[in-house]
């Protein structure tokens, strides 16, 4: 432990030498029914806010003004402003919303909707639902590609990634992948999208261009069994060079290198792990750790777990303020 | 068959038009895929449910199985399959055919096969269950079992055209008594009814007992007089008659009752000599599925369970959608309906099913015996899944539940 205060000492450091890097982090809190607001420089939580029921899926508007998250038992989508940290807005989600993306433009939310095997598409300017589009079983993962063009959704018991044509609004493409798909990150380059699969336990990196699985990566951690590790949130560095994968309740988070796709190191946090989120400054990554009710930040350049906080009641998502 | 490679989905782009509200079989049409091959045609996979039933009394009229027990989750597992299949061109169908519970099932399985089904998920006894398992297999059909916790079915009597989604007793059992050890709550009695199924599970329970560390201090049997089982007076005479006939057993950390028959078990917590948890098929009870649970994406499950039905989901439910599901999960990863490219699929290395138990669930090669852990509750809410923690295991921790392969006595034929 020794090592983590140490490293905790020069982050701190780091942060205030450069007057841009304390960010807020904002983490969803499902069973508690709370967002924690988490000041990245201190790694204290500020403030605790109260929310609609069971939040989960938890984003951010590109001028840092509002917070999006998903109530899924409210069947809505409400909208925090983050100056004031009220409740200002909600949108029409359509029910029982999970998680969503937002459109690289950061004028449309694309939202799966768990309960009713549909992604619905949300103009947020004029709060208008622009489609509803039928997808598999249960879906959960949403990804949009940089350019906006294609927006990916995974359905969990269907076990495809659908590849959605945002300007039309239809499904081109059903890849199938692994068991329980939960989360979709493209890479920054936008030629290829990181499914993971929760119970399959892989991470499918398909090819944006022929939309066929070009590799799967698979994980190993001694002394855990293989079923323990379910690989959830993946985030990938600016600069593509890195992606992260959470891996539930094997409780690490584990770093593969995207050109080899070999797994560099696993990263031991909390107890199961599920999303990430960046700071902008791509210094450091944060993880929601459910079960043991924290968030862990860890050194993007070390890969060293920095420090844990305690926030609510099982953290579900997280999401940093751009600025 | 073409070759099923996964770029051929790509040939099957979107095709739901009656439920989207975008503008879509005209864009479709102008979609280069889509002009660019064939559209392929519907394949209709037909799975018949065989079952036996008959209504049942039961102690509480909570515990009363419901009229569409187990077809209930055969249908939702259905819509799942055809939402999926939606996408690959592949409609599934439930054809139900139900027979008396000690009936001669074999006309109603011959019906079956010859209105071409060749998929069956049975809700039988063991017996009616053996009796078709020759006629199934000389037809090419598979059956899964999701009604028959009978060890004999997946041991002395294993077959290889049978495959087990429900829990035999003995995983059951181990799953209850892992619980109890890790509570360190290490003697037992065990009151167990008369009939041939309580029996059964009172020898899976001293299997456990054994095989965990458990001690049985003593064990009495509480005959089935015949009497009604719900009566104005019955509760009287229950909170007298109870307390003495648990007066003379020996100091005890847990009851233990095995009453599959529905003739006593209920009515042993809280009227006991002395204040002892009950548990078995009373009390903390375990089984495939709960109705409370919540975890591991269970709400989804219950939701559409519940939407669909209109009741909670019980164990099953939970085994026939797991059935159906493989079938389901079958075709979509063998890209047809070949009987035999979707058995070799299930049999493969490559097969695992997700069903909202925390951990993919695969088939026992040696015993067809679908793995799984077993929830503990009682009949509100989850207390517990087993297997417990620090019960290791070579190959799966999951196979620390019921007979593993060192002692099976099943030779696949």
């Amino acid at each position: 432990m020794h090592g983590g205060a140490c490293a905790l000492a020069i982050l701190v450091t780091g942060f205030m030498a450069g007057p841009a890097a304390a960010y807020t982090a904002y983490v969803s809190n499902e069973k508690d029914n709370t967002m924690s607001v988490v000041d990245t420089a201190t790694m204290q939580v500020v403030k605790t806010v109260n929310v609609g029921q069971r939040p989960r899926g938890i984003t951010i508007s590109h001028d840092g003004k509002h917070v999006y998250l998903c109530a899924s038992d409210d069947d809505s989508i409400e909208v925090i402003d983050t100056a004031t940290l009220e409740i200002v807005d909600t949108l029409p989600s359509g029910p029982d919303p999970e998680l969503f993306v937002l459109s690289p433009d950061g004028k449309t939310l694309y939202v799966a909707n768990e309960d009713d095997n549909l992604v619905t598409v949300i103009d947020i300017e004029s709060k208008k639902v622009l489609a509803e589009i039928p997808v598999g079983v249960e879906p959960e993962g949403m990804g949009v590609s940089p350019d906006g063009k294609t927006m990916v959704n995974t359905s969990e018991t269907t076990n495809m990634a659908h590849f959605i044509d945002t300007s039309t609004h239809e499904i081109t493409h059903n890849v199938l992948v692994d068991t329980r798909p939960r989360f979709v990150e493209f890479t920054p380059d936008g030629k290829q999208a990181w499914v993971s699969a929760e119970i399959g336990g892989t991470v499918s990196v398909i090819d944006n261009e022929t939309r066929e699985v070009v590799h799967k990566i698979t994980f190993e951690i001694s002394g855990l069994r293989a079923e323990s590790i379910q690989p959830v949130g993946v985030r990938i560095t600016a600069d593509g060079k890195k992606a992260y994968v959470a891996l539930g309740p094997a409780n690490r988070v584990a770093v593969v290198d995207t050109e080899t796709y070999e797994v560099e190191k696993y990263i031991l946090v909390g107890q199961r792990v599920w999303q990430l989120a960046f700071t902008p400054d791509q210094k450091t990554i944060i993880s929601t750790n459910g079960v043991s009710n924290d968030i862990t930040f860890i050194d993007v350049a070390t890969d060293e777990p920095v420090q844990s906080v305690t926030v609510g009641a099982l953290p579900w998502g997280v999401v940093v303020s751009p600025n | 068959m073409t070759s099923a490679v996964p770029c051929t989905l790509a040939a099957f782009l979107c095709f739901f038009s009656p439920t989207v509200n975008v503008p879509g079989a005209a864009a479709q049409e102008a979609s280069p895929v889509a002009t660019a091959k064939p559209e392929k045609k519907i394949t209709e996979i037909k799975i018949g449910y065989l079952r036996a039933y008959a209504p049942q009394l039961a102690l509480s009229v909570f515990d009363v199985p419901p009229r569409d027990e187990g077809v209930a989750g055969g249908n939702v597992a259905i819509a799942d399959n055809n939402t999926t299949g939606s996408f690959l061109r592949q409609k599934f169908s439930l054809d139900v055919t139900e027979v008396k519970p000690d009936a001669d099932v074999v006309p109603a399985f011959q019906e079956m096969i010859a209105k071409g089904e060749r998929y069956v998920v049975a809700d039988l006894s063991a017996r009616q269950l053996l009796s078709i398992a020759d006629l199934a297999r000389d037809n090419g059909v598979l059956i899964f079992n999701a009604g028959a916790t009978d060890d004999s079915l997946r041991e002395e009597e294993c077959r290889a055209n049978i495959f087990h989604t429900i829990p035999t007793r003995s995983m059951l059992a181990d799953g209850l008594a892992q619980y109890l050890i890790w509570k360190q709550w290490r003697r037992w009695v065990l009151i167990y009814g008369s009939h041939e199924r309580d029996q059964l599970f009172a020898e899976a329970l001293r299997r456990a007992a054994t095989r965990f560390g458990g001690e049985i201090v003593a064990e009495k049997e509480f005959k089935d007089t015949g009497t009604a089982r719900r009566t104005d007076s019955g509760v009287v005479q229950i909170q007298r008659q109870m307390p003495v006939f648990t007066q003379d057993l020996p100091e005890h950390d847990v009851l233990l009752v095995a009453d599959e028959s529905e003739v006593f078990g209920t009515y042993v917590p809280f009227r006991t000599w002395i204040a002892r948890p009950v548990a078995g098929t009373a009390g903390l009870t375990p089984s495939a599925w709960h109705p409370a649970s919540e975890q591991w994406g269970g709400t989804q499950i219950q939701n559409r369970f519940a939407k669909a039905n209109g009741r909670r989901m019980l164990s099953k439910d939970m085994a026939a959608w797991t059935a159906v599901r493989i079938l389901g999960e079958a075709a979509t990863r063998t890209q047809g309906a070949d009987p035999r490219k979707m058995a070799d699929f299930i049999r493969s290395d490559d097969f695992s099913i997700a069903a909202f138990k925390g951990q993919k669930l695969t088939f026992r090669k040696w015993n067809q015996q679908l793995r799984q852990p077993i929830f503990l509750g009682d009949n509100r809410s989850v207390v517990s899944t087993s297997p417990q923690e620090g019960f290791l295991h070579q190959v799966s921790e999951l196979d620390t539940l019921g007979v593993d392969e060192p002692e099976t006595k099943c030779v696949l034929k």
